[in-house]
Parts: structure tokens; C-alpha cells; sequence
């Protein structure tokens, strides 16, 4: 009989089997996924089932970092391992190194598994894109600082706009540290706020050379970023994660640069535009000015003053003639009138009597004597007649005894 | 107003306000004419940052002490 040994030491020698047998350690198994599980240690554990049969695995921490896509239960997976026990339990399970899609590539199922998780969580919506800066004044590349790309972008940058500082972010694009990279990069522009605008992308390669703007690090930086992030990956065809994060994707790096800012050849047309334009309105309004003022000018006093003189001088004159003409006229009338009067006056003189015999006798005050009364004897009297006085003494008077008439 | 200095872009800003205000017409020719004025300061101001603008490139890195700063940058040929 032999002596009983321990359940570990069991355990150790079943294990110690397992692992010498060269087919078990290193197994490829095509399955599908059941009850798949993460740890809060970061390690994997799921089993992998066919119609009739299951076997427990587990995907240390370290193995499922590299897994470009999340295994989720019914998947249908290539897995590469070993089996070996695990003492503990007295059970034997695959341990897995690598584990990818069966039929499809992994990177293509990844990227189409990230893509659709992402945009039902909403971060392709183009309600969280933010408008890029007409005028960027610093923008940051947050890309490789050597190789074509970061060289292209700088010199186009340069040639368009200048007036734009650029600050190179440096980062690796390409491994496994770098979706960290980029990631950090973009979250310390926003943290110091460092630029007004961000390209993060990189020239072209293989879709291997280009993952690490299909990971998902990447991709929410991107979506946390405040400042506008341009990205700008591989060439024309390809088509990253971080390009539908974006808030603008360029198709080249070259591409990111053209659209981040205006072409200065541009600007100046438009300056040119805006002077002419300027010019011609304030010229239409002086025309305008010019008009009304050369109207003015043509009014014939502002035309020759001096005629305009003559004019009013020869108004004058004529104006002159009337009045003296008019002024000749009533004079004569006037004068015409007063023969007339002086005929009639003439006629009615007491002095006209007098040629015909009669005269006039005055006492010496001038008095006209009319009656007998008025004279005494001895009175001097002046006597007129029509061409002179004769003074003489009142001798006597007489009453004149007037006959009756029968 | 333009004696502060504009940046490029509201310096450009300010550019088309007055085109737009002058091709309305609805000032009074003295104000017209200081909006040219002004304008054509601008357009000035425009065209020299253009003519005199020297790209600057610079890369962020950590220097000895663990601070961020940042150097002049010429990316290899």
C-alpha cells in the first residue's frame, strides 16, 4: 500500500502533468463566449462552450489589455493558450494569450463594435460639435512631432495664415502608449488652455499604424475637449473613431491644415473687396454732393456776377426813365391846371374893372370906401385906377339921389 | 475706436460693419467720411499684419524641472 499523500500534493502532480504535456501548452480553440465576467483585478474569466461540451478560462490582466475589442457572451472567438489546474479548486482551464473574432478581422470587428457603442452613447452627435474659430490665433498639433505629417501641416499653416502661433503637443501615434498620449495631450491643451483650436491625427500607414485613433481613450478626450478638435488621420479613404468624435474631420493632415484657417490670398481679396466697396459708396455720396453743388453753380448770377450787375443796373435806369417821365407829366399837368385856375382868377380880378373906367378909392389904412359915411372933408383918398393912384383931398360929399324908375 | 488695437479678426469685423454702414447711406457726409477714414485705417492695419506675419511654430515639452515651457520648433526635413 502506498502512503495517502495530500490533496495539493494531488493537485501538483496533476498540474505538473498537464504541463508537461507539449499539445496543452499551447492550444487554439474555436468557440463561442458564456458567462463572461471582468474582475475589479482586471482579469477575464468566461468559459468557452459547443453543443455538448464547456471549459472554464481565464484572460489574465495583462492579456486582456491588448484585446482591441470587449468579448461579450455568445461572441463566436479564436482563443490561443494553455491548460493547465488550478490547484485551489482541483480544476483545469484554459488560460488564454490571445483571444480574436472568429471569421471577421479583430480590428475590423473592433471598430465596428466601438463605433456602435459610441454612437448610441451619443458622442457622434452632431449636436456636440463645436464650431471651429474663423480666426484661430494658437493652434495646437497634437500628433507626432517628426515625420511628414506635423512638417505639411506647419507649412501649409505658415503659407495661409500666419498670424497663427502653432504649438506642437509631441506624442506618439503609433504602440500601445500611445492612445494615452493623445489622450493626455488633448486634456492638458484644455487644461491650460492652450490653444484655441486642436489637430490631432498623423500620416498614413496600415489600419495597424493608425489604431490608436480607433481607441476608445482617444475618442473621448477628444469628446471632452472645450476647445474644436480637427481630426486629421492617415489618407483620404481611411476612417478612424476619432474622426466621427471630431468636430471637423480632415481627410490628410494637409487637409486639417487648410481647413483650420482662411487663405490670406483670400483675405486680401476680401480687403480689396471691402475698399472698393468703400470707395464706391463714399464716391456715390460726394457725386451726389457734386451734383447738387455743380446745379448751384450753373444759376446764371453765380455763372457771371457782373452781368447779372448790368442787368439790375439797366433795370434801374429803365425804372429811372419811368419815374422822371411820370413825375414830367403830373408836372405839366399840374402846371396846366394852374393856367387854368390863373385865366379864371385873372377874370375874376376887381383889378380887371378898373381898364374899363372904373377905380378904387382906399382911405390912407387902405380901407375900401364903399359909402359916404366913411369919408370926412379934408380926408386924404388914394384913387386907383388901372395903371396907377391918384392921392387926393376929399372937398366935399354928396348923397347920390337915385331916380326912381317909372 | 480704431485706436485700440484690433486683433485680425475684429479688426476684419469691424471692416465690414463699416462697408455695410456706408453702403446704407444713412449718415451725414462728415460721418461718412470719418467712416472711410477709419476704415481705411483698418484696412491699413489688415494689410500690414499680413504683410509683416512670421509664423510661430513652438513645441511643449518638460524641462529639467518637471515644468511644461515651450521652444521653438523647426520639424527635420
Amino acid at each position: 500500500m502506498q502512503e495517502p499523500i495530500s490533496v495539493t500534493a494531488l493537485n501538483q502532480y496533476i498540474k505538473g502533468m498537464f504541463e508537461r504535456e507539449r499539445l496543452l501548452s499551447r492550444v487554439l480553440v474555436r468557440s463561442e463566449i458564456s458567462n463572461y465576467k471582468v474582475y475589479p483585478s482586471g482579469h477575464h474569466y468566461f468559459s468557452l462552450k459547443d453543443a455538448e461540451s464547456s471549459i472554464r478560462c481565464v484572460m489574465f490582466r495583462r492579456e486582456a489589455m491588448s484585446l482591441r475589442f470587449r468579448p461579450e457572451n455568445g461572441m463566436k472567438v479564436v482563443v490561443s493558450g494553455r491548460v493547465s489546474v488550478f490547484p485551489r479548486d482541483g480544476a483545469y482551464q484554459l488560460y488564454c494569450a490571445t483571444m480574436v473574432p472568429d471569421g471577421v478581422g479583430e480590428l475590423a470587428f473592433a471598430f465596428e463594435q466601438l463605433k456602435n457603442r459610441l454612437h448610441k452613447e451619443g458622442l457622434f452627435d452632431p449636436a456636440h460639435k463645436k464650431p471651429i474659430p474663423a480666426h484661430p490665433r494658437t493652434i495646437a498639433l497634437v500628433t507626432s512631432p517628426a515625420g511628414a505629417a506635423v512638417r505639411d501641416m506647419i507649412r501649409i499653416l505658415g503659407a495661409r495664415y500666419p498670424m497663427a502661433k502653432v504649438l506642437v503637443v509631441p506624442v506618439r501615434v503609433q504602440g500601445e502608449e500611445a492612445p494615452e498620449e493623445i489622450g493626455n495631450g488633448l486634456d492638458l491643451v484644455n487644461a491650460l488652455d492652450m490653444a484655441d483650436l486642436i489637430i490631432t491625427g498623423r500620416g498614413g500607414g496600415s489600419m495597424e499604424d493608425l489604431w490608436a485613433f480607433n481607441d476608445e481613450r482617444v475618442a473621448r478626450a477628444i469628446f471632452r475637449s472645450r476647445i474644436p478638435v480637427i481630426s486629421a488621420v492617415g489618407h483620404e479613404p481611411d476612417v478612424t473613431i476619432s474622426d466621427f468624435v471630431a468636430d471637423l474631420r480632415a481627410s490628410t493632415p494637409s487637409n486639417a491644415a487648410e481647413l483650420a484657417v482662411p487663405d490670406q490670398a483670400d483675405l486680401r481679396d476680401r480687403l480689396a473687396h471691402f475698399q472698393a466697396r468703400m470707395d464706391r459708396s463714399v464716391d456715390r455720396r460726394l457725386q451726389v454732393r457734386r451734383d447738387a453743388l455743380r446745379r448751384l453753380g450753373s444759376s446764371p448770377f453765380l455763372q457771371s456776377p457782373q452781368r447779372a450787375i448790368q442787368e439790375k443796373r439797366l433795370l434801374l435806369d429803365y425804372q429811372q426813365q419811368r419815374l422822371l417821365h411820370a413825375m414830367d407829366r403830373q408836372i405839366g399837368e399840374h402846371r396846366q391846371q394852374m393856367g387854368r385856375l390863373a385865366a379864371s382868377l385873372d377874370a375874376l380880378s376887381p383889378f380887371k374893372v378898373l381898364s374899363r373906367g372904373y377905380s378904387i378909392t382906399q382911405k390912407d389904412d387902405g380901407t375900401v370906401v364903399s359909402e359916404l359915411s366913411q369919408v370926412e372933408k379934408g380926408d386924404t383918398l388914394r384913387v386907383r385906377v388901372s395903371d396907377g393912384t391918384i392921392t387926393c383931398t376929399a372937398e366935399g360929399k354928396e348923397k347920390t339921389k337915385w331916380r326912381k324908375r317909372s | 475706436m480704431a485706436e485700440k488695437k484690433l486683433t485680425f479678426e475684429q479688426a476684419m469685423g469691424r471692416l465690414e460693419e463699416i462697408v455695410a454702414q456706408l453702403e446704407a447711406g444713412d449718415h451725414a457726409l462728415e460721418n461718412s467720411l470719418s467712416l472711410y477714414e477709419e476704415g481705411a485705417k483698418l484696412m491699413k492695419q489688415c494689410t500690414t499684419m499680413l504683410d509683416k506675419a512670421e509664423q510661430k511654430v513652438m513645441k511643449l515639452r518638460t524641462d529639467a524641472n518637471g515644468e511644461l515651457t515651450e521652444a521653438p520648433f523647426a520639424p527635420k526635413e
